[in-house]
């Protein structure tokens, strides 16, 4: 048995049981394929080479894409392998600055309620078909046709006009001037009119098997097992190094993790434990992946549900905001790997306001709000008001961390006399039988670091109905108003400063209290090159197709046909 | 004969209805729906647009009419498609206009479950029936002792626990096995001989240790069943005749004792069919346990009622199969003596 | 008589060390917070995942919890689980087993149609979506599995009662005048009890095994609250680094399993009239 492991873990009742099973070796290995697999131990990964083509990458999700028609589909699956197979007409680049996929410019009128894009020229289909604005055109009145049933549909219902006035040329008319309009363009995939004309967008067996314009294509869907991409022969924007993108469905993490340690895996999203505990302390993993780390995508948050009493309180709020030890909760459920955050904006992004700083743990000033909103100690030691105990319920789903953030606040929040209980509660349960009918006091849930500011679905009064995001039902009349100023601002200054002032108001309110952004954590084997390390702000697979892996390094036994 | 047939036949659609009934039902009672998946918690996806899926799928009106509407379908043997995957349908495949063939979710799954089910049940068989003849013949000695030990562990371990276990000492640990999934990534590129060892390696883990946790109910029933046929006359008299005891225990009692297997075989139809969840979930195979539990948390309704209604109907028919076949074999049945 | 029984069974060394392993399991489940050296939530961020130690003998989960206290917490929890579930399908399978058996006719083909369509329906499926749809929650998981597993007894006693109805003390006490109720629960009932008693022994190991399972997927004993299943779950992640988090959950159950089955077979055996020879 070929173990590595420390001191602290090397004489273990469960090695020794694996030691004695192997000793006593009851299934011999026989005749299969797999037996005569050696592990590739003696290759050194540590070499670089310089970027080559071929090869293929093997990563694995935990669930199938339904569909890669993403605007159908809906869910992050299809998103990660669609994105490779369909382009938009603009995208991020790795600084987060909007720039140009298939569009090779775009114009803005001065009235700023026309957008005109004019893309790059000879673009073609992966089936040699010219891809041209028509095709554009065709996506837009698919995305917003009522038949096709869209989530996202009604960034796109705002464009009062579209045309296509040559084939190069695509132009949008908004009836309003709307700000976040190319943060729009930049998430659309593009599809094909001439494969998806005349067919009902929602059963084409087009999501099955769809030909798109990037840089790969779908080569093989093995319905639950795996899906394997092919480089697009005709890509114009250039051609990916790696050869075959396979991704592997794998429901259990723990499987997952277990197929990288026996490199069968490429890479895989790993949790703080094994990023900062497991791997670093297993020679024989550390040798073989690199670890990668960015700042996610989203935060926690703990949410009041505001219509409940005592919650529609200020001081109440703000009490629990000093009551809880965010640094703590770093430290405790991301092991250090996650930062303090004090509006929904990436830190570091021009929309992140700098000036706000973090409600601090500060049980005393706590203890003092609760006072002043009129909660006295009872005999037992919780607060009390009007003869009613200070008791709630925090709700979350299922997911290790919110689990673990929610067991260290109930302690904070009982040093100071609130009497929490937890529950955890799988995904649909918890939208349809809490969140959807407001039946909740206090939630830990997450919400997207978004890249464009308008948070509009997620602050705006208007936005409380059963099923829309304001569940908490945060209503402060100066925030509505910034809010829509901030979708009709273009001028990036000026949007800048709006803002920096809703975000204060909002840290101010405190309708939710911010926990952590919590690091993304990625291990990817060492044969895979030309990773830029740090990551980028726009994380780490926004220029994947430059990865390649160096001949020697490739596994033999999976050659790309 | 004929006439016990046909009346086994007709209790079966009170019974599918009753089932029916069941599942719509369980189906109904949280309010839960399709428009709540992750997917759709999403501040992009406006709540008109969710109202609109509702509607689509009849999910406002009322329980009735919605079970009616299925129903009505359902004779049609239509079950209709998954709100989650694409529209795909749920129990067979249907061919587009363009002469797409799409396959139904039932008609992927179920295949492989069954595979998998059925070289399960040969294992534990080709195990439980030695074990169990041994211990009714060793009753109460050591052998007897051991073997019902042996096989309680097997179905006391969490299934889940064991089977992490084995895929790290047998996948990582030692690079014997595969780890997870059906098939090697180079599968098509293989000869069949190595195609077919490849798929027999990947189903050693999934099929052996599912058979060795349900090891223990068999044995115990093949062992009691033993116990009481070499309790009887014809027994007694067989061994006084000076008969060997390998002729008495082989041909004359072992065909008795195993009569009542074909009832048990029946009764794990359920199992067969519907598969193992966890298993499935485990090692990564789209299975029907795999199917099911997916369309739960997405609360996508015509696969759960799916694939419970076309499970529970393959059980019946299984059992109604398991019946006949008992009455064949068992002479007293076949006579009409009526049976419980 | 179940005196005896238990006397008999526990003659047996196999059943007594079912018998001993399942009482030194309540015990230390209703001990748990004498014996417990920790608040089983009391949490420590400077104490993630320590291996076992004489400071925490089973170590600590990731979040520094001590897992010896949550094992003995979480025990409680588990225990609970299968024994409430166990008496709930008893009940109803007492109930409508004794209706079928003891009135026949068309009570007796509604119930055993009602068992055939039960026994039909893959069960835990049936538990799966029922526990999702409801949401899970201890209480809910120990009804459900209540409700989907009551068939078995349900076959036992009606066929307990159909047997002992046509014996002498029956039929005699039926002359005589007896009231249904009193006849089915001062004559029948308790000559059929043994039996039902064994078959419980059996359910509650398959009910503690269930929970795990469930947990495994997601729809078990809901966290922060403790039980062996959603232990195990947790450490399944770290099997082969942090092995205390699954060894011993994985052990606890694998035992407490072992030791109902051990005793329930026991029990079998000794009621089997076989038995007496040997």
């Amino acid at each position: 048995m070929n173990i590595n492991t420390p001191a602290s873990i090397a004489n273990t009742p469960l090695i020794d049981i694996f030691k004695f099973i192997t000793t006593l070796s009851i299934l011999s290995c026989f005749t299969f394929a797999s037996c005569s697999q050696q592990p590739e131990a003696s290759i050194d990964y540590n070499k670089s080479y310089p970027s080559q083509d071929g090869g293929t990458m093997i990563s694995a999700m935990t669930g199938e894409p339904s569909g890669l028609i993403f605007m159908v589909a809906g869910e992050s699956a299809s998103a990660a392998i669609a994105s490779n197979i369909f382009n938009s007409l603009l995208k991020y680049n790795g600084n987060l600055d909007i720039e140009g996929d298939l569009a090779e410019s775009w114009q803005i009128s001065d009235d700023q309620k026309t957008i005109t894009f004019k893309l790059k020229p000879n673009l073609l289909w992966a089936d040699g078909k010219p891809l041209t604005s028509a095709d554009v055109l065709f996506t837009w009145k698919t995305v917003t046709d009522e038949n096709t049933r869209s989530p996202y549909a009604s960034d796109y219902q705002l464009v009062s006009n579209a045309e296509a006035t040559d084939a190069l040329t695509f132009k949008v008319t908004y009836g309003q001037v709307y700000a976040p309009a190319l943060d729009s363009w930049a998430s659309l995939h593009i599809l094909p009119k001439h494969l998806l004309a005349g067919q009902d967008i929602r059963t084409t067996s087009f999501a099955r098997k769809p030909v798109g314009s990037n840089y790969y294509q779908l080569s093989q869907w093995n319905h639950g097992e795996n899906l394997k991409l092919t480089r697009n022969p005709n890509s114009v924007l250039g051609q990916a190094a790696i050869d075959q993108l396979v991704t592997r469905i794998i429901p259990d993490n723990s499987a997952q993790f277990l197929e990288l340690m026996a490199d069968n895996i490429d890479s895989m999203g790993l949790d703080p434990i094994k990023y900062s505990r497991i791997i670093p302390a297993r020679p024989e993993l550390k040798k073989n992946l690199n670890l990668y780390k960015e700042l996610g995508n989203s935060y926690t948050y703990l949410g009041f549900n505001l219509k409940h009493k005592p919650f529609d309180d200020i001081r109440v709020r703000k009490a629990i905001n000093y009551a809880i030890d965010k640094q703590e909760i770093i430290d405790g459920v991301y092991l250090g790997l996650g930062i303090n955050i004090s509006s929904p904006y990436k830190p570091g992004t021009r929309w992140s306001n700098p000036t706000l700083k973090p409600y601090s743990y500060d049980p005393e000033k706590s203890r003092a709000l609760l006072k002043e909103a009129g909660f006295t100690k009872n005999a037992n030691g919780i607060l009390e008001r009007d003869g009613k105990p200070f008791a709630f319920e925090i709700i979350t789903n299922q997911n290790k961390e919110r689990e673990k953030s929610a067991v260290i606040i109930q302690r904070r929040l009982k040093e100071i006399g609130i009497d929490v209980k937890i529950r955890a509660i799988e995904w649909a349960s918890f939208i349809s039988r809490f969140i959807n009918t407001g039946d909740f006091d206090v939630v830990i849930l997450g919400w997207g670091l978004g890249l464009d500011p308008d948070q509009y679905n997620i602050w705006h009064s208007s936005q409380q109905a059963p099923g829309q995001f304001n569940f908490i039902g945060y209503n402060n009349p100066t925030v509505d108003k910034l809010l829509e100023q901030g979708r009709s601002e273009l001028n990036p200054d000026k949007r800048q400063e709006i803002y920096h002032t809703f975000t204060e108001q909002l840290l101010a309110d405190s309708p939710i209290v911010y926990l952590s952004a919590g690091y993304g954590l990625t291990a990817i084997h060492k044969r895979i090159e030309g990773i830029v390390n740090p990551i980028p702000p726009a994380g780490i697979g926004y220029d994947s197709h430059k990865w390649y892996i160096p001949k020697p390094y490739r596994r033999n036994q999976i050659s790309a046909n | 004969m004929l006439k016990y047939s046909i009346k086994r036949v007709l209790w079966m659609i009170p019974m599918l209805i009753g089932i029916s009934l069941i599942s719509f039902f369980i189906m109904h009672l949280a309010p839960g729906d399709i428009t709540n998946n992750e997917a759709a918690f999403n501040p992009k996806a406006s709540e008109e647009s969710r109202q609109k899926l509702r509607e689509l799928y009849n999910l406002d009106k009322p329980i009735i009419v919605q079970y009616g509407l299925w129903l009505k379908r359902m004779v049609q043997f239509d079950f209709g498609n998954s709100f989650a995957t694409h529209q795909k349908p749920v129990f067979l495949g249907t061919t587009d206009t363009d002469g797409n063939y799409t396959k139904g979710m039932i008609e992927e799954a179920l295949p492989i479950t069954l595979m998998i089910n059925l070289l399960g049940l040969a294992i534990t068989l080709t195990l439980a029936i030695p074990l169990g003849i041994l211990a009714a013949r060793k009753y109460q000695r050591w052998q007897d002792k051991s073997i019902t030990l042996f096989n309680f562990i097997g179905f006391s371990i969490p299934g889940f626990w064991l089977s992490l276990l084995l895929m790290y000492w047998l996948g990582v640990a030692n690079n014997w096995l595969p780890i997870s999934g059906l098939h090697s990534l180079n599968y098509e590129n293989l000869s069949t001989w190595d195609q077919l060892k490849d798929s027999i390696s990947h189903l050693i883990m999934p099929v052996i240790i599912p058979s060795v946790t349900g090891l223990a109910g068999i044995t115990l029933f093949v062992k009691n069943g033993m116990l009481d046929v070499l309790n009887q006359d014809y027994i007694t008299t067989a061994r006084a005749k000076g008969l060997g005891e390998h002729t008495v225990v082989y041909t004359h009692a072992l065909r008795n004792a195993l009569l009542p297997l074909i009832t048990i075989i029946g009764l794990s139809i359920p199992g067969l069919i519907g598969g193992s969840v966890i298993a499935e979930t485990i090692f990564a195979i789209p299975g029907m346990g795999k199917l099911f539990y997916d369309a739960v948390l997405m609360r996508d309704f015509p696969v759960v009622m799916g694939v419970l209604t076309i499970g529970s109907a393959l059980t019946l028919l299984g059992n109604l199969l398991a019946d006949i076949a008992y009455a064949l074999a068992d002479p007293r049945v076949r006579r009409g003596v009526a049976r419980g | 008589m179940q005196k005896n029984i238990l006397v008999k069974a526990l003659s047996n060394p196999l059943a007594l060390a079912g018998f001993i392993i399942i009482m030194v399991m309540f015990l230390l489940a209703m001990l748990a917070p004498w014996i417990a050296p920790y608040d089983p939530d009391a949490f420590d961020v400077k104490a993630i995942l320590l291996s076992p130690s004489w400071q925490h003998w089973m170590g600590t989960d990731g979040l520094g919890r001590d897992v010896f206290s949550r094992m003995l917490f979480g025990g409680r929890i588990s225990l609970l689980v299968g024994l409430v579930a166990v008496g709930i399908s008893t009940a109803i399978g007492i109930v409508l087993g004794a209706l079928a058996g003891y009135y026949r006719g068309w009570v007796d083909t509604v119930i055993m149609r009602l068992v055939d369509i039960m026994l039909s329906i893959p069960s835990f499926f049936l538990i799966l979506a029922v526990i999702a749809f409801l949401t899970p929650s201890i209480i809910n998981i120990m009804i459900v599995i209540g409700l989907t597993s009551w068939m078995g007894v349900t076959r036992l006693v009606r066929a307990e009662f159909l047997s002992l109805s046509n014996r002498e003390f029956v039929l005699a006490s039926r002359t005589l005048g007896a009231k249904d109720m009193r006849l089915i629960f001062i004559h029948l009932l308790p000559n059929s009890l043994t039996p039902i008693i064994v078959s419980a022994v059996l359910g509650v190991a398959g009910a503690v095994l269930l929970e795990s399972g469930l947990s495994f997927l997601g729809l078990g004993v809901q966290a922060p609250q403790a039980s062996w299943g959603n232990i195990l779950t947790d450490g399944k992640e770290y099997i082969q680094f942090a092995w205390w988090l699954s060894l011993y959950p994985g052990m606890a159950i694998l035992l407490t399993v072992l030791g109902y089955n051990l005793l329930g077979e026991g029990l079998r055996d000794a009621l089997d009239p076989r038995s007496q020879s040997s």
